[in-house]
């Protein structure tokens, strides 16, 4: 019995709940959805969005916000296209790595600017998620690089599989165990936790904020990095646009995912299964044929339900500071 | 202990030896702008020794505290660790050399868990240098075992009381193990119980060679506890006793020592009917049966150590917290409960302790703050005349002397003891009848500090009943005409003008001997 309640605890719990019943129901009215090829889309179609969930989770665990993902896949993906054009042979490998630092330099860009300037986050990487648009916009111009000008084993990346999984969502779910446990089992990765939780007893802790929340931006960047190459491979095309708006998806995933925006909260697995909910949701409305202007209407209600569900929590912890403080009268 | 394995526990009182201090502060100075926390600090702490630090708030403990932990850099002062010369750049190279430190006010993270939050940074490692959770929740429940309290490890820490995040606190601080453990008044939210199984772990410690510096208003428990004393006083070092050669009395007077008549000049005025009755108030867990009353030009100190409960009743009488049980009347009226509108309406005007936060709005102008409460009155259709507010605000802060540029500058540009005259403009432009004034003087110049006392010292004389919540003994003594003690959420002690001295209002605020009510 305990154990039952401690997983309804669990702050994972409801989101897990969601997307089980999500899929449940669709398969009852519509079968095909669970096929093969069904279930390798939704995977396809969660991955990018799950890493830069993870990524994510890291800055808002500090009570910190990075809008400027999207920006940054944007530019990482067209550096892609730029490269396999421009150096025709270039090791894969090669290109990865490069996009992969690029992301993780605009990262550190982010990351000076917020340790630095003392200026909150929000609007740092709003000013960011501008300029690297603005970047991305002057390169690219109207000029789009297909698939076509990729090497086929690129592309094959989001095709080939392994026990029925893509290999791109392999690399993903890679990533989301190392900063899972980066997260839960490290020190520094503790850190993180009690400088979103109340930073000021974060610095007479000794804790070193400034280095610390550099770093969650420089992760977060060298993660942005990644999505934009594994975009690259699983989209036809990159442009000026590409990426547009997807930090706000981002951070609806974390936050549907009990990722708390005041910090302190959460876990990457949360995030993630946030990520795989939102993307199914889509697919699975699209199985039901429910008209596409709802859509969205029910991400909204995910994120509101989200937050109702934080709440009533913390109330119920407040009722219990109650009964401690009884104690001593 | 672990660094000093030969020396051991017979160092102490070896008086011919000569013995290196674990830590030595001298002539330590710190300034905020204008206001000086520390001039002259000093300390020396040897190993295997319980050392009290004792001074009225706002003597400088605190500060010198924040110094000794690396959060403040001192602006002047020499500090030495084993005898050697140390700087401190940050809280890490403090805690580097062994320094541990309980602040007066628990500083966890509530998201966190127990157990985390007593090993944060220093979380027991397993199998690949991954946190070892197990062994964490183990190590903190065995901590609580030591300490004789049931707090689940694994729960967090957010809704704890006050009492059990300093016993967390001092968990933390015995498992780090430090060289030097300093306890910012550790025993005000504790049990009896609970203070004693504390002494018990500060001398076991003691013994083993540590040193520690205890910070605690309480004189039985200083007495109790500690190998020597030191004492301060307006950020200064006084002197520092073997606890065996000095008596209570000795030590107060040098907390309070000064001539307290001459910095207040005291106007009597003629006390008219009763403002404010208050019977019986009680909030479970804040404050009990609280009785006392406040009449027309009559200045009521309440006194009483920080957390007593004294700002809490100010606050349940204007209507900002609800109370679950007693009355308050007003000017003959019984006062609706929980309601600061119909407080204000029935003549109640609250300066409260932390102007920053809840007295003033710093980016507006002067002038739009200082008539803020009267905003209904000086609009027209909910649209505010700026020609009127201008007029008003011009009339008070001539009034109170306010230094301002011009009356459109922000607030936040003002110096602290202009942003209390306008905070008191702001309260008696609504012309009121009883006013509660929080630490009216906290963080003030001196000059401008006398200003403010004349200024309430004039608003008495013209009838206005005056509350004045401080923690400052001079001001308590010099201002009012009766002083309430607060101890622990009860009024200890009752006393006119001519019975309050130093002594023996410090007694009641600490309890020490029983109060003549």
């Amino acid at each position: 019995m305990n154990r039952v309640w401690s997983v309804l605890r669990w702050r994972e719990f409801p989101v897990a709940f969601a997307l089980v019943a999500l899929i449940i129901v669709t398969y009852s009215v519509n079968p095909a959805f669970l096929a093969a090829q069904g279930v390798k889309d939704l995977m396809l179609n969660a991955t990018i969005l799950v890493i830069l969930a993870a990524g994510q989770t890291l800055v808002l665990v500090t009570e910190n916000v990075d809008l400027s993902v999207g920006s940054v896949l944007g530019l990482t993906a067209y550096s892609v296209g730029v490269l396999f054009a421009v150096f025709p042979g270039i090791p894969i490998i090669a290109v990865f790595i490069i996009a992969i630092l690029l992301g993780g330099v605009l990262g550190a860009i982010n990351g000076l600017l917020v340790s630095v300037a003392k200026v909150p986050a929000l609007v740092i990487t709003l000013g960011t998620l501008y300029i690297y648009r603005g970047i991305n916009n002057a390169w690219a111009g109207g000029k789009q690089y297909f698939a076509g000008d990729r090497p086929e084993a690129f592309g094959d990346l989001s095709v080939q599989t392994i026990l029925g999984i893509p290999l791109i969502t392999l690399i993903a779910l890679v990533i989301l165990a190392i900063v899972a446990i980066y997260l839960a089992g490290t020190r520094s990765g503790r850190d993180l936790y009690a400088i979103g939780s109340d930073s000021d007893a974060a610095k007479l802790y000794g804790v070193p904020v400034t280095k610390r929340i550099f770093s969650v931006f420089v992760a977060n960047g060298l993660l942005a990095g990644l999505a934009g190459v594994l975009y690259a491979s699983r989209f036809n095309s990159v442009g000026a646009t590409t990426g547009d708006g997807i930090e706000l998806q981002v951070v609806a995933a974390a936050v549907v995912g009990g990722v708390a925006i005041s910090g302190g909260v959460g876990t990457v697995v949360g995030a993630a299964l946030g990520g795989l909910l939102l993307t199914t949701i889509t697919s699975s409305l699209t199985a039901m044929r429910v008209d596409k202007f709802w859509q969205q209407a029910v991400v909204g209600v995910l994120i509101l339900s989200a937050v109702v569900i934080d709440r009533v929590s913390s109330l119920r912890t407040t009722r219990r500071l109650r009964v401690s403080e009884a104690r001593n009268v | 202990m672990t660094l000093h394995p030969d020396e051991g526990s017979s160092l102490p009182h070896a008086a011919n030896e000569p013995v290196i201090p674990l830590l030595t502060l001298i002539g330590a100075a710190k300034t905020f702008g204008p206001v000086v926390a520390l001039g002259d600090g000093e300390i020396e702490i040897l190993p295997g020794e319980i050392h009290a630090l004792v001074g009225e708030n706002g003597a400088g403990k605190s500060t010198l505290v924040k110094i000794l932990a690396g959060v403040y850099h001192p602006d002047a002062g020499e500090f030495a660790v084993d005898g050697k010369s140390v700087q401190f750049r940050g809280v890490a190279d403090s805690k580097a050399v062994g320094i541990s430190v309980i602040y007066q006010e628990p500083t966890l993270f509530p998201d966190l868990t127990v157990a985390e939050n007593i090993f944060m940074g220093r979380q027991p490692r397993g199998r690949m240098g991954l946190i070892d959770r197990g062994a964490m929740r183990e190590a903190a429940a065995e901590l609580f075992a030591t300490l004789g309290v049931p707090i689940d490890p694994d729960r967090v820490a957010e809704g704890l009381s006050i009492a059990d995040q300093q016993i967390i606190e001092i968990a933390k601080a015995i498992s780090i193990q430090a060289k030097v453990l300093i306890m910012d008044e550790p025993t005000a939210a504790l049990s009896g119980v609970e203070v004693d199984r504390l002494f018990s772990v500060a001398r076991n410690l003691r013994d083993a060679g540590s040193g520690i510096l205890f910070i605690s208003h309480r004189f039985d428990e200083v007495f109790n506890l500690c190998d020597r004393i030191t004492v301060m006083r307006d950020g200064r070092y006084i002197a520092t006793h073997q606890t065996a050669d000095v008596t209570i009395d000795k030590i107060v007077k040098e907390m309070v020592g000064r001539d307290i008549d001459q910095l207040f000049p005291k106007v009597v005025a003629e006390l008219g009917k009763p403002m404010l009755e208050v019977t019986g108030l009680s909030r479970a867990g804040v404050f009990h049966d609280i009785d006392f009353e406040v009449r027309a030009g009559e200045i009521v100190a309440l006194a009483g150590l920080v957390g007593s409960g004294r700002t809490e009743v100010a606050r349940a009488v204007f209507g900002v917290d609800p109370y679950d049980a007693g009355k308050v009347v007003v000017n003959g009226r019984p006062l609706r409960p929980s309601s600061s509108k119909a407080a204000m309406a029935a003549g109640i005007g609250l300066v409260p302790e932390d102007r920053r936060k809840q007295g003033l709005v710093m980016d507006l102008s002067v002038a739009r703050n200082a008539t803020l409460t009267l905003r209904h009155a000086l609009s027209k259709m909910g649209i505010i005349s700026g020609r009127k507010e201008r007029i008003l605000a011009a009339d008070w802060t001539k009034t109170l002397q306010v230094k301002a540029g011009s009356l459109d500058n922000e607030v936040s540009t003002l110096s602290g003891g202009n942003q209390q005259k306008v905070v008191l403009a702001k309260w008696l432009a609504t012309k009121p009848k009883l006013l509660i004034v929080d630490e009216p003087t906290r963080g003030i110049d001196v000059g401008t500090k006398s200003e403010v006392h004349r200024l309430l010292s004039d608003l008495a004389g013209q009838g206005i009943a005056i509350l004045m919540i401080s923690s400052e003994l001079p001001e308590v003594l010099g201002m009012a005409d009766r002083v309430l003690v607060m101890h622990e959420g009860r009024i200890t002690a009752n006393l006119s003008r001519a019975e309050a001295t130093p002594e023996s209002v410090m007694r009641a605020a600490t309890a020490s001997v029983e109060a003549t009510a």
